[in-house]
Order: structure tokens, then sequence, then C-alpha cells
């Protein structure tokens, strides 16, 4: 039987990510995300890795640009301010196919905002966040040993795709303390033969991002949609927790997907045909989970800690055949379970069809 | 037969630069590539091209080559560096890049100790996006963007960037040179060298600022331009080495 440890999220996801394979990492302090950088420091150097506090976001990012041009396996966190200043290096890594994992624990905002948990980065994450048609793949698990799981996932899928991509958690998830498993996988690192690594025996490597030929940047474009297109279409993830016979959805992802399974068994308890539909991959949005249900759907209830971004992406899925309907807390507020299941018995008694 | 004396560095590929008639690119390109010639390492060299006029560094350079954001090329140098201790990591940056954008990047870079080399290009303009104040300029000079001349009252006196990095505690090697004149490329083609050693030897971080001229931008002659630098910026900005490491 594996070996169970009780470990808080951020330290969890920094142990999964050394055993993935990850031996550099860059950050830069903020909380509630400093747990990570912390383990990496002490335990990076017990497997030969380096650990690099980088003068800022900014350099930790263009850090593990380098570092990832390099074809290393490299991973930096970060949480909500510090992700908006890794846009820039974000985007470069995206435009240069440059693999690499990036961790937001979010907190809430806009501006230096506050360090309670939050889900208020969801478009940032959702839609590339910086500039340029560029997209990163983005996970949000809810519990300890999802982050674990989805930590050796991403480093898989970075290499695979030759893709940025980052960890959409939030300071809840990142300090509470769970019993977690790590698989017992052997890693594979794939071959990077693209890498700038000195170029004895073979022609020049460049790692970059610049075009300046229209055509040739509109075909470099074109080749990005196409791999976010293939990635569209293989990596959709997600859980439908009590959907089988259901008509009344919860959508809800990380933090609030924990408030929103307890808020169904109680409902089920009242005789409320409630479900959840859990997006565990909020880039690609998992709309095919929806495809099997929306034929039974009276509304859909989308949770959240924020004012409402997930919802545009619910709506966008559901294309007008149901009514959606929004319920979430800001500013760093958990939602609590008891006004969640008042939220879903006045939808219940709602007439849908009327 | 003659004797072969004169030929193209390994380290430069057989490409036309993009550069104006009389800009100090060229020669700076032809001094790096020639040291790594020397030294041996071309190889085993990553080359970080900036954001500027040279910024299509990657495709003159004979080397694996990675292009940085505007001014970020210590920060990805750093990230190459810590994979690859072995190989031999230069970032090449001009003055706008190095000196405004991205002066908390190299400060940095010196003050961890990074083994790379970086080849400053200091020409006091933004010369790719059309001629604009740099914090290199100097007062007095007229930029775009200073129409009647940089005002010190204004926009205060321009940055000396070797000075300033030789107040780093951390070991490292620091010199400012210049092209105006083909003994003062000698020179700088030396303090190159003992940039890169510096690397080889693991004994720190090295930088070397170019004195370099912009005809196009100044709005003079090539040969002008040359005799602008010693005129105007050595006075300013003297040439010499201002740190060596102890065990040099």
């Amino acid at each position: 039987m594996p070996e169970k440890f009780l470990m808080k999220g951020n330290e969890a996801l920094a142990e999964a990510a050394i055993r993935a394979g990850c031996r550099y990492f860059f950050g830069y302090p903020i909380t509630p995300q400093n747990e990570i950088p912390e383990y990496m420091a002490k335990h990076l150097p017990e497997v030969g890795g380096v650990y690099v506090q980088a003068e800022s976001e900014v350099a930790a990012i263009n850090m593990v640009y380098g570092a990832a041009g390099a074809g290393a396996r490299v991973m930096t966190s970060s949480s909500s301010p510090g992700i908006s200043l890794k846009q820039e290096g974000i985007s470069y890594l995206a435009g240069a196919e440059l693999p690499c994992v990036i961790v937001n624990m979010v907190r809430g905002g806009p501006g230096l905002g506050g360090i309670q948990p939050a889900q208020s980065d969801y478009f940032q994450a959702t839609r590339g966040g910086g500039h340029g048609d560029y997209r990163l793949i983005v996970l949000g698990p809810d519990s300890v040993q999802e982050i674990v799981d989805i930590t050796f996932l991403f480093f898989e899928l970075a290499d695979k795709y030759r893709i940025p991509v980052l960890i959409l958690g939030d300071g809840l998830l990142g300090q509470m303390m769970e019993p977690v498993e790590f698989p017992d996988i052997s890693v594979e690192k794939p071959a990077k033969p693209w890498a700038t690594t000195g170029m004895k025996d073979r022609p020049q490597n460049i790692i970059k991002s610049l075009h300046l030929d229209p055509l040739e940047l509109e075909r470099h474009n074109l080749k990005l949609q196409k791999k976010y297109s293939e990635i569209s279409d293989n990596e959709q993830r997600m859980e439908l927790f009590m959907c089988e016979d259901a008509d009344l959805f919860i959508v809800a992802y990380g933090t609030t997907a924990r408030i929103a399974k307890s808020v169904v068994v109680r409902a089920r308890e009242e005789g409320i045909a409630a479900g959840l539909i859990r997006p565990i991959s909020l880039w690609p949005f998992p709309n095919k989970a929806f495809e099997k249900i929306i034929d039974r759907a009276k509304v859909f209830l989308t949770l959240e800690m924020s004012c409402g971004q997930m919802i545009e992406d619910v709506k966008l899925t559901v294309n007008g055949r149901v009514p959606v309907v929004f319920y979430g807390r800001t500013g760093g507020i958990v939602p609590k379970f008891r006004d969640v299941l008042e939220k879903l018995r006045q939808l219940d008694r709602s007439d849908w069809h009327g | 037969m003659g004797k072969l004396v004169f030929k193209r560095p390994e380290s430069l590929q057989k490409t036309p630069t993009h550069y104006c008639p009389g800009c100090s690119h060229g020669i700076i390109h032809r001094l790096v590539a020639e040291v790594i010639d020397e030294l041996g390492v071309r190889e085993k060299t990553i080359g970080i091209a900036p954001v500027g006029c040279a910024v299509f560094a990657y495709n003159y350079f004979n080397c694996d080559m990675q292009e940085a954001a505007h001014g970020r090329g210590p920060a990805v140098a750093t990230g190459v560096k810590r994979v690859l201790p072995r190989a031999t990591v230069f970032t090449y940056q001009g003055d706008g890049d190095l000196a405004s954008i991205g002066l908390a990047e190299v400060i940095h870079a010196a003050m961890r100790g990074e083994k790379i080399t970086v080849i400053f290009v200091n020409n006091a303009i933004y010369g790719m996006t059309g001629g604009q104040m740099a914090p290199t300029t100097l007062v007095n000079q007229k930029t775009t963007t200073t129409p009647t001349g940089r005002l010190e009252e204004y926009f205060g006196k321009p940055l000396k960037i070797a000075e300033m990095l030789s107040t780093v505690e951390t070991p490292s090697y620091i010199a400012r040179v210049s092209v105006f004149t083909p003994k003062e490329i000698l020179r700088a083609k030396k303090a190159v060298k003992k940039a890169f050693e510096t690397q080889e030897k693991g004994l720190g971080f090295s930088l070397v600022e170019f004195l370099a001229a912009c005809p196009t931008n100044w709005n003079l002659p090539p040969v002008e331009a040359l005799k602008w630098i010693e005129k105007n910026m050595v006075p300013y900005y003297p040439l010499g080495e201002f740190k060596v490491p102890e065990k040099f």
C-alpha cells in the first residue's frame, strides 16, 4: 500500500513537482503561496536541482523562459498580483512554445486586493492572460490529492504540447492539510531536440517569438491555434457528481466545488434532483460534459468566489438552451454551505418552464 | 598563394546584417565572435538576443540563441546557465534594454554572481524605435523626445552603468571600452576576452560596456559619429576596467 502523507496543498504540490522531474524553480515571495518556494529551496538541492529567488516575478518568469529553452523541467509559482507581473513572460513562453508549469494560488483582487482565497483570476487564466492569441492549459484542482495528480500530469502535458500550463488553485487549497499519496510512476522526460544546449553536431537552435513578416506570423499563429484545437479535443477533464438523474446543476471548480458537493448531497436528501458539474480543466473548458445532460437540465447555477467569470463559459456552452444563474462571494469570502443550499432550494421552487 | 590573414569568424553566420552604415554593432558582433572562436567555446555557447536594434543577433551569431523580452536578457541567461552550468552564456543588450527597462535584471544577475557575460552597447539613444531619449542620453543631447536637448532639470543626468555595477560587492569583471579608433577596438577585444575568461574560469559575472555610434539617430556621418563618441561620450563615460576579480 502506498505511503500516505498529511501535507499542505502548497507543500504537496512542490513535492509532486520534484517527483515529476522538476529540477529548476524560480520564485518570488507572495502570500499565500510561500510554502512552495520554501519547500523547493529546501528540497531541490537534495536531488541536484536549483532554486533561485528572483528579484521580481518578471525576472522569475524570464528565468523560467531561459531554463525551459535549455530543455529543463521548470516551474514557478505566485499569487494573483504576482501572476499579473508574469504575464509578459507567459506570452513570450506561449509564443516560443516553451513547456513550463506555472502555479497561481489565487487571492482576492483587483490591485493588491487581499490575501484570502478567491477565484477572480479565471478570466486572466483561461483567456491567455497576456498579449496575443494564445492559450494555456489551465487545471483547477479541488483537493490536495488532486493537486498532486495534476502536477504529475502537467509536466507531461507541457512537454507533449510544448505549452505553458497553469494550475489555478486558491489560498485555501494551498494552505489546507489533507492526506495524500504520491503515484509511484517512473518519470520519462522526452527528448527536446529544439532546446538551446550548444550546437555541437547539429544546426543552430533559436528560441524566439519574433516573426516580423506578417505572413510568417500568421502561419505561426495558425499553427498555435491548431495545437489549441487538438488540446481542446483531447484534454477536457471534468467530474460529474450525482448527475445521473439530475435536472438542476451546480457548476463549480476548485474550492467552491467542495462546498457544492456537500450542498448537492443535502439537496438530494431533501428530494431535490441536484447534481454537480465540476470542470477540472478550465481551459479547455469541458463543454462536452454539458452535452450529456443538457436535454434534462432545468437550470445551471454557477458557483464562484468571484463576481461571475466562469459563468461566461457556461453560458457559451449552454448557448441559450437553458437558463444559467450565478451565486458567488468575492473579496476572499468563501460561500457558505447554507447560503448555497438556500439558493438551490429557491431554484428548485422556481417554475423554469413557465 | 598569399597567406590568409583575415576571415569571417566561425562564430558569425554568413548573413549580411541589417545595421545602418557606420553603426558599431557590426564591429562589436565581430569582436564577440572572434573571442568565442579563440576560446573554442562556440559549440557550448548560448547567446541571448535583446529587444532593440540587435534583436536579430540570433541570425548573425553562429551559436544557439534565445531571444529575450525587452530588458530580461540577464534573467533568461540565468535560467539557461543554471540548467547548463558548463555552457558559455552571454547576453547582448542595448542601453534602453539594459539601463532602462532591464536595470533590475542586470543588477541582480551581478549581485548573484551569475557566471554570464553581458555585452552592453551604449549609444546614448533608442535606435530601433527611432531615436528617443535613453537613460544614457547625454545632457543637452537632442533626441526625438528631447527636441531641445536633454534638460537636466527635467530628466537628470545619464546613468553610468559600469560604475554602478562595480559597486556590487560580489566579484565580477566590469569594463568600459569603445570602438572609435582601431586602437580602441583592439583594447575592446581584450576586455571582451577577459570578460568571457572570467566566465570560463567560474570567477563570476562579467560585463563590457561599449560606447557605440548611432550615426542615423545622431544625424551625423559615420566618421563624425566616431569623433562624437570621443569628444562627448568619453569625457562623461571614462574608459577602462572598473572591476577585476581578485583571482583573475
